[in-house]
């Protein structure tokens, strides 16, 4: 699967309009999905979960970042991820069925603040962007 | 089996009250093949798919979403009994339309997200994580009499 121009237009411009809100759709989009999808809080057992965590705010600043960081990088992503995506494969190992759980809420939580940006088109691109960077987070699994 | 609290069932009646089955059902369907467009695999009768613009204005588009939408409808007034209601669907599916319950997944996933852009804020995480057991429910529903 491969991101197409159209794709990278569609993914900086939504991106764009996302503002400052970035860390905050983050901290949502993890809850969203602590709440969705109950088994993907085994990976967090250490935090507090409740509503408004401090911790789940910061998390969610951490991935706001990192996916910032890959929209910055569209034409070498591999490499942009490469801490990351070893992270994943020799610390975290989080089994790569999740990232398919938390894609879907960041795009509910997206698509639930920008519903006018959110066409059928962009949602497909960011669809695909979001599978893209899972992908390369998931690649030296083994 | 999927089960579901007095206030889950609440929750997803009281937004299913406010929800336009035809423009909704059409817009999940046209989703569905504009973000998968292998799922088109099953519609080959349905003419012209060539771009998001024409999959969403398509009228069998359109008109068979509201059909797959109405049986959700179907599936809100039996959430304690989904693989009943959902039987005589599931056989059809597998012996005569030939579809990967994986599709189910997907049109279930895409459903909760036009439901987040038609509601917004409404569409809490709570709300969610209701539609979210609903659309696995009626997913594993109909996917249960495939042999």
């Amino acid at each position: 699967m491969v991101l197409s121009p159209a794709d990278k237009t569609n993914v900086k411009t939504a991106w764009g309009k996302i503002g400052g809100h970035g860390a905050e759709y983050g901290a949502e989009a993890l809850f969203r999905m602590f709440l969705s999808f109950p088994t993907t809080k085994t990976y967090f057992h250490h935090f507090d979960l409740s509503a408004g965590s401090a911790q789940i705010k910061s998390h969610g600043k951490k991935v706001s970042d990192a996916l910032t960081t890959a929209v910055d990088h569209l034409d070498d992503l591999p490499t942009a991820l490469s801490a990351l995506s070893d992270l994943h494969a020799h610390k975290l190992r989080v089994d790569p069925v999740n990232f398919k759980l938390l894609s879907h809420c960041l795009l509910v939580t997206l698509s639930a603040h920008h519903p006018a940006d959110f066409t059928p088109a962009v949602h497909a691109s960011l669809d695909k962007f979001l599978a893209t960077v899972s992908t390369v987070l998931t690649s030296k699994y083994r | 089996m999927v089960h579901f609290t007095s206030e889950e069932k609440s929750i997803i009646s009281a937004l299913w009250g406010k929800v336009n089955v035809e423009e909704t059902g059409g817009e999940t369907l046209g989703r569905l093949l504009t973000v998968y467009p292998w799922t088109q695999r099953f519609f080959d009768s349905f003419g012209n798919m060539s771009s998001p613009s024409a999959i969403m204005g398509n009228p069998k588009v359109k008109a068979h979403g509201k059909k797959v939408l109405t049986s959700f409808g179907e599936a809100i007034k039996n959430l304690d009994n989904l693989k009943g209601t959902f039987a005589k669907l599931s056989e059809l599916h597998c012996d005569k339309l030939h579809v990967d319950p994986e599709n189910f997944r997907l049109l279930g996933n895409v459903l909760v997200i036009v439901l987040a852009t038609h509601f917004g804020k409404e569409f809490t995480p709570e709300v969610q994580a209701a539609w979210q057991k609903l659309v696995s429910g009626v997913a594993i529903a109909l996917a249960h009499k495939y042999h």
